[in-house]
């Protein structure tokens, strides 16, 4: 019970934070924002009303709650840059960085259980020597210089893979779909498979050693029954947190990438709005970010609640 | 103690010949910074006669769209590099190390304020709000350390924060509370030096962290400005050249990757060494 409250505080402070950090930032920004409304002919006092009735004569604590009202209504105001509502924008860019980044989760994912298993269990073999080494590069390429690489290889050089969007001019065909995702996700999956492998692997090391393990070897069970049916769930669950963390990234993680790969997705628009001083779409796209850091912060504990009977005793 | 500490590290190397060569790696790259000004060539230098010429005596590198010594850039522009990763390290393991050791040894109210605190900053999308940030200040080498620094101390406040809870059952630590030490007193002369090796560890993890940032904001034009050469503007710079001059993306991204590895490859390797057996 108390560490479900500690969980809610936790979540409302973060939320807390984001939203001052981005009021701050619209007012910190440079420009009166009724200028956008006045014309020529407008008298001084007609302004001064429309000041009042926009609410920025009010105290800032005032604005504050009213513009986080109105994020509650879905209303995150509109784009700077178009005058189109932010939320409309947002949701149009959303399904491709959920494409691109989920299937790059899951393939991530698949990559590490099959060689963090491996690895954990054949520890400081021939295999696990190679994968720690690819975990090192994983880690420590930098994203963008690796698409960049990419590109020159397959693009510039094989002519084999195109270089940057989403689909052909005129062609909306699934295969052409995957050919422009081939190398972005490759991107994306290096760098999610090798965090991913690095915590199954030491987890899977600890549940070698445990005593269950020890037991059931004692018996005569197979190596690869005992490793399947009960190392694998155990090593699993540490897993949930690190995919709960990464849910944000299915909205925001892809920023580097994408725009390596001029990917029209949710990242791209985040760099454009920056780049443009576009603040109510920065805000917008940043408030979205820290609910779906919360969201996936509590589903993760939840979740490991459920498959962990260890947690449900005890609270 | 110290002596303690060389002993087992200079076991850990002897053990790991990989380490020998991340901790070689690193202090060449230092010295190559440092003494930057024994290649005598101008990083900024313009010549509009030997624009992206590829690598040759004259130019081991080549050379850039407009003709400066790339070789040169690389230099500097791993002195930007990494004069950013080591500022911003200092300034994130100063507070982790503040806020973590206070919040251990004091307990009760305050550490749990500052926990929730760590907790909140940890879950923000880090990258977004940096360039977000970013963009909003004057982009450069003072803003570009501030914002790593504040936006990387959370991690090392919390190791350090669960070091100090243990030794808080240590003798000499419940000796000199009840003597009536003064607090600081304590934390800095019986809690810091013995967390050190943590503190060690994860400063150098936290370096590579800091260059890889770094090339990355600079990568979208909001670190290092030019004409200041950093490895990510660099790399920006050579995705637009990239079918004319491959060269150009090849060397910064290696330095990048050569030096973070190595970061994090010492780290790893210090972990082990002071791992307790």
């Amino acid at each position: 019970m108390k560490k479900i409250i500690n969980r809610l505080i936790q979540c409302i402070l973060t939320l807390f934070i984001v939203s001052v950090l981005c009021f701050a930032l619209t007012k910190a920004a440079p420009g009166d924002p009724v200028l956008t409304y006045v014309e020529p002919n407008m008298s001084e006092e007609y302004i001064q009303n429309l000041r009042e009735s926009l609410g920025l004569t009010k105290p800032l604590y005032e604005q504050y709650f009213l513009w986080l009202g109105r994020i509650f209504h879905g209303n995150f105001g509109n784009s700077l840059m178009n005058n189109r509502p932010v939320l409309t924008q947002m949701l149009e860019r959303l399904p491709a960085t959920v494409i691109l980044m989920g299937t790059s989760m899951v393939l991530g994912f698949l990559i590490a259980v099959v060689l963090g298993l491996y690895s954990g269990k054949n520890r400081n073999g021939l295999l696990d020597k190679i994968t720690s080494l690819f975990c090192y590069v994983g880690i420590s390429i930098p994203t963008f210089w690796f698409g960049i690489m990419l590109i020159y290889l397959f693009s510039v050089h094989l002519h084999i893979l195109p270089s940057i969007g989403m689909h052909s001019d005129g062609d909306r065909s699934f295969g052409d779909l995957v050919l422009h995702m081939i190398m972005p996700c490759a991107v994306l999956t290096f760098a999610n498979a090798s965090q991913y492998i690095r915590y199954l692997r030491s987890s899977t090391i600890t549940e070698m050693s445990s005593d269950y393990v020890m037991v059931q070897t004692a018996y005569g069970m197979k190596d690869s029954g005992i490793l399947f049916r009960h190392v694998l769930k155990n090593a699993m669950l540490p897993m949930i947190t690190v995919l709960g963390m990464s849910l944000q990234s299915l909205v925001s993680g892809a920023i580097i990438t994408e725009q390596v790969f001029a990917w029209p997705g949710i990242g791209q628009l985040a760099v454009t709005a920056v780049m443009q001083y576009d603040y109510p779409l920065i805000m917008g796209i940043t408030m979205l970010t820290a609910l779906l850091v919360v969201a996936g912060n509590l589903l993760a504990d939840v979740l490991y609640a459920v498959f962990d009977p260890r947690i449900r005793k005890a609270s | 103690m110290r002596e303690n500490i060389w002993k087992n590290i200079k076991r850990g190397f002897k053990a790991n010949k990989l380490a020998i060569a991340g901790a070689v790696m690193i202090v060449a790259l230092a010295l190559i910074s440092i003494f930057a000004f024994l290649y005598p060539v101008d990083p900024n230098a313009i010549s509009a006669t030997e624009r992206l010429m590829g690598p040759s005596l004259a130019h081991p590198f080549g050379t850039d769209d407009m003709g400066r010594d790339y070789l040169a850039r690389c230099i500097y522009g791993g002195r930007a590099s990494l004069l950013v990763g080591f500022l911003s390290m200092i300034l994130s393991t100063a507070l982790g190390v503040l806020v973590g050791s206070v919040s251990g040894f004091v307990g009760g109210a305050p550490d749990a304020v500052l926990m929730r605190l760590v907790d909140a900053l940890m879950s923000l999308p880090t990258f977004l709000i940096m360039i977000v940030m970013n963009a909003f200040l004057k982009p450069g080498l003072q803003n570009i350390v501030l914002i790593i620094g504040f936006l990387t101390w959370m991690n090392i406040a919390r190791i350090v924060r669960g070091e100090t809870i243990s030794l808080n059952e240590r003798e000499y630590v419940i000796y000199a509370r009840i003597s009536g030490q003064k607090k600081r007193a304590t934390i800095l002369h019986h809690i810091l030096p013995n967390i050190m090796p943590t503190i060690i560890v994860a400063a150098t993890m936290n370096i590579a962290n800091a260059i890889l940032m770094e090339s990355a904001l600079s990568f979208f034009g909001l670190g290092i400005q030019p004409p200041t050469a950093s490895w990510g503007s660099m790399l920006s710079n050579a995705q637009r050249y990239i079918q004319q001059a491959p060269y150009l993306a090849v060397f910064p991204g290696l330095l990048i990757l050569v030096t973070v590895i190595s970061f994090n490859y010492l780290g790893e390797v210090l972990r082990k060494v002071f791992e307790p057996k």
